[in-house]
């Protein structure tokens, strides 16, 4: 029974951190590169909306659940657009403009949702499925070989992601002109080039993010649906100290709480499920107060606008 | 040959060349010209546009007017990107590396600063092995940025415009962090790419440097030029009066009869550095009352983590320190400034000031808690004001006003707020570390009669310096440190630069 309710948490879990590990690899691109965006959580809830519509205008039909993501990777770029255009050509403040993101995304999102679908309404989106022959597997096959297929895209992308950040000129890059922003320059590396392409990059990350919860993890879409997922992923950044393994690990751990308070309702444990849903946010308030020793791998220059010429 | 590039530059010229910043003319009509294979040495003063013309040279800044021409040719140089594609390589003062990457992804990104994806890393292994051995550099270029010495970083600099194919090399203030001997080897190594056919614009306030490896001095002051000619027209002292504009005279410590009074008395005191090694190694060291005592050293001996032990900034695992009488150890730094202890660091914009503040902010900053400056914790403006304005006038800070804030300032007078705001509290010991470093030959000279007026006052100075020449100058006793101990303590007037110079690199005499 115990073991049961384990594998049920840990294969539970998993689909859960999917979301996490998207958009919290495009934050880590962005803030490596020396911006943060705290609009992330407003792309999501448009990515979210853009997939489930899609999705809903063709009736489910085949195909319709990756047009649906790709055109919340489309919708999470141009965004991420607006964010680069603002923070990085116009060099506004990124904190501000962050909440103006968020805030612009769930206004629209909303919006549209009630303008063209109202209530709650399903759609068949991307269903879990087991691998032949490898889901039987015991403990194993549960958790790794019966989930959708974008579970799969997405743990490969976290090895993807840091071959891009270290293996590649695009990725020493990235973390130049996040750290050495002046160095950078002077190398002949394109400052804000660079910057506007990593927070475009992220934006599609995280469209891919809402996408993913709406088509693959809820079926559905909901006022607020992303419910402070993006906020967190931010956090998860800091937490994985900008490396891809990081987000990964934080995202699992984040959602190994996340799916344990879950049980404790399901399996009708006698503890208190309201006190248990703030376990996993507490959990990151303390990992964050643990890791917050300065490291010298940060990047240097986050939330700093680069000028050329401002003397210092 | 040691420079091969795409394209050499066989003549470059500056014509007219004038910079404005706000409220600052950096550059004023400003014409040079350098050939293959020469040397030109940049001197000025702080402030006088040194840094500015160079990086309107490398791209970084574009010129207000005036214009660049390279072998004849009118080239607008508006990147440093572009500056690279001509052969212009740079080692900027403050140096332009990524410290979170290696040694070879910083000479890989800017190789290959126009491609996207693809590093060819074993290309940049292959060059910057040929680079180490054409000029007999050492390297190991998988360290970060980070872990490597300011004099190891100098070097991956090097390679870095040399791995460009630079046949320009500029180099801002090259030497200002480096130990004597990195010196030398450096000055070597720059003899060695000129005759080899790069050209070289060095720029420094070092005189001696500049008379060992110039052939040409350009002289700047206050965005003009004010000389322009052969190195060996003129003696040290004739191009300080030219930087200056008036006559420069370092000031001499006199004999002084030593008080026998124990004014700091540091006892066998270990702590931690920075990096987690063991910095202070058991270190003793009295001070006498009304005494300068120089601290010699190779940087990185222990030498800030001594300054910052007796400030209460850094935590000592053992030992003690006792200020006149009083045990300091571990103490906080705001019980050991009431105390009446002086500190001058080495970082004068990071840790000596407030870099955003106002410079009549900066000056009380240790007092402000106290009348007149304050009463029943409000700030008393007026009194602030009169306070500002009367050190401003009496120690000659040159600051368009004392709401200025201090990051505006040049290094001389940032240096002179500092101080002003120790000397006026009148510190019963004074710690200046590097009081020095990067100043030019003025404002060295203000701060050298300041030390010695301290000491006529009877007030005590540990001067830790890389400069032995100063050492010499001002000390009454130099103590030697070596591995977070003193080696030896010898009086300043029998001092030699030789002895010193062993005794630095750890070599104990026997006899």
């Amino acid at each position: 029974m115990l073991g049961e309710i384990i594998i049920g948490i840990i294969s539970a879990a998993v689909p859960l951190s999917i979301t996490f590990v998207l958009v919290g690899l495009g934050e880590m691109f962005n803030q490596r590169a020396g911006v943060y965006n705290l609009g992330a959580e407003g792309i999501m809830m448009v990515g979210a909306f853009i997939g489930f519509y899609v999705e809903y205008t063709m009736q489910s039909g085949p195909g319709s659940s990756t047009l649906g993501m790709l055109a919340a990777i489309g919708v999470g770029a141009f965004m991420g657009g607006i964010m680069a255009l603002v923070c990085v050509t116009f060099k506004a403040e990124q904190g501000i403009a962050g909440i103006a993101l968020y805030m612009l995304g769930w206004g629209v999102a909303g919006m549209l949702f009630r303008v063209y679908i109202g209530g709650t309404t399903t759609i068949v989106g991307l269903q879990a499925v087991n691998v032949p022959l490898l889901a039987d597997i015991p403990v194993l096959g549960p958790i790794f070989f019966s989930q959708n297929a974008m579970v799969y895209v997405t743990l490969f992308l976290v090895p993807l992601a840091w071959y891009m950040l270290n293996k590649t000129v695009w990725g020493l890059k990235a973390k130049a002109v996040g750290t050495a922003p002046m160095a950078a320059d002077t190398m002949g590396v394109k400052v804000d080039r660079t910057r506007i392409q990593c927070v475009v990059l992220a934006g599609a990350m995280a469209g891919l993010a809402g996408a993913y919860l709406s088509i693959c993890q809820t079926h559905m879409y909901a006022d607020n649906i992303t419910a402070g997922r993006g906020f967190i992923a931010v956090a998860l950044v800091y937490f994985g100290k900008w490396k891809p393994s990081g987000v990964l690990f934080g995202a699992l751990l984040f959602s190994l709480a996340h799916s344990f308070q879950r049980s404790i309702q399901v399996y009708g444990i006698d503890f208190p499920y309201e006190v248990a849903v703030v376990f996993p946010y507490l959990l990151v308030i303390v990992v964050l107060a643990f890791s917050g020793r300065s490291n010298i791998m940060a990047p240097a220059a986050l939330g700093k606008p680069y000028y050329r010429e401002l003397r210092d | 040959m040691f420079c091969n590039g795409q394209m050499q530059i066989e003549h470059i010229e500056l014509k007219n060349i004038t910079k404005r910043f706000p409220g600052v003319l950096a550059c004023d009509n400003i014409n040079l010209a350098l050939k293959q294979g020469e040397i030109l040495a940049l001197l000025g003063e702080n402030g006088a546009g040194k840094t500015t013309l160079m990086n309107i040279l490398y791209g970084l800044y574009q010129p207000d007017e005036g214009e660049v021409i390279v072998n004849g040719r009118q080239t607008a140089i508006d990147s440093p990107q572009k500056a690279g594609a001509l052969g212009i390589g740079m080692v900027h003062q403050h140096f332009m590396l990524v410290p979170n990457l290696t040694v070879r992804e910083n000479v890989a990104l800017c190789m290959f600063n126009d491609r996207t994806f693809h590093c060819d890393i074993a290309y940049v292994t292959e060059t910057i092995n040929r680079i180490c051995t054409d000029h007999r550099i050492k390297i190991d270029p998988d360290a970060y940025i980070y872990e490597l010495s300011v004099g190891e970083q100098q070097r991956v600099e090097l390679i870095k415009a040399l791995s460009l194919g630079a046949n320009l090399l500029i180099l801002d203030e090259p030497t200002a962090v480096l130990t004597p001997q990195e010196t030398d080897k450096l000055i070597l190594l720059l003899q060695e790419m000129a005759a080899s056919g790069c050209s070289i614009i060095f720029i420094s306030h070092k005189l001696n440097e500049v008379k060992a490896v110039s052939h040409h001095v350009a002289v700047l002051r206050g965005g003009k030029l004010v000389y322009n000619g052969s190195t060996d027209d003129h003696t040290t002292n004739e191009l300080a009066s030219l930087m200056a504009g008036r006559d420069i005279n370092l000031p001499v410590a006199k004999e002084k009869e030593p008080s026998d009074k124990i004014i700091l008395d540091i006892q066998n005191v270990t702590a931690i550095g920075d990096r987690g090694t063991q910095a202070l190694n058991g270190l003793s060291l009295a001070l006498r009352k009304g005494e300068i005592m120089g601290i010699a050293g190779v940087s990185g001996n222990g030498q800030s983590e001594l300054a910052e032990v007796i400030n209460g900034i850094r935590k000592v695992q053992s030992g003690r320190i006792l200020f006149d009488g009083e045990d300091i150890t571990n103490r906080t730094p705001q019980q050991i400034i009431d105390r009446r202890m002086g500190y001058i660091p080495a970082d004068r914009l990071h840790e000596g000031t407030v870099a955003g503040f106002s410079v009549k902010e900066n000056m009380i900053l240790k007092d402000y808690a106290r009348p007149p400056l304050a009463q029943a914790t409000f700030l008393k403006d007026r009194a602030i004001c009169r306070y500002a304005n009367d050190l401003v006038a009496k120690f000659a800070i040159k600051t368009p006003s004392i709401d200025t804030t201090c990051a505006s300032l040049s290094g001389g007078n940032i240096q002179k707020v500092i101080v002003a705001r120790e000397m006026n509290r009148r510190p019963k010991v004074l710690v200046a570390v590097y009081p020095t470093r990067g100043l030019d030959m003025g404002a060295a000279e203000f701060v050298h009669s300041e030390l010695l007026a301290a000491r006529d006052k009877d007030e005590t100075v540990l001067l830790i310096s890389e400069e032995l020449e100063e050492l010499i100058n001002l000390s009454d006793r130099i103590a030697v440190i070596y591995e977070g101990k003193i080696l030896k303590i010898i009086p300043a007037k029998q001092a030699q630069k030789s002895a010193l110079g062993l005794l630095m690199a750890g070599v104990q005499s026997h006899g």
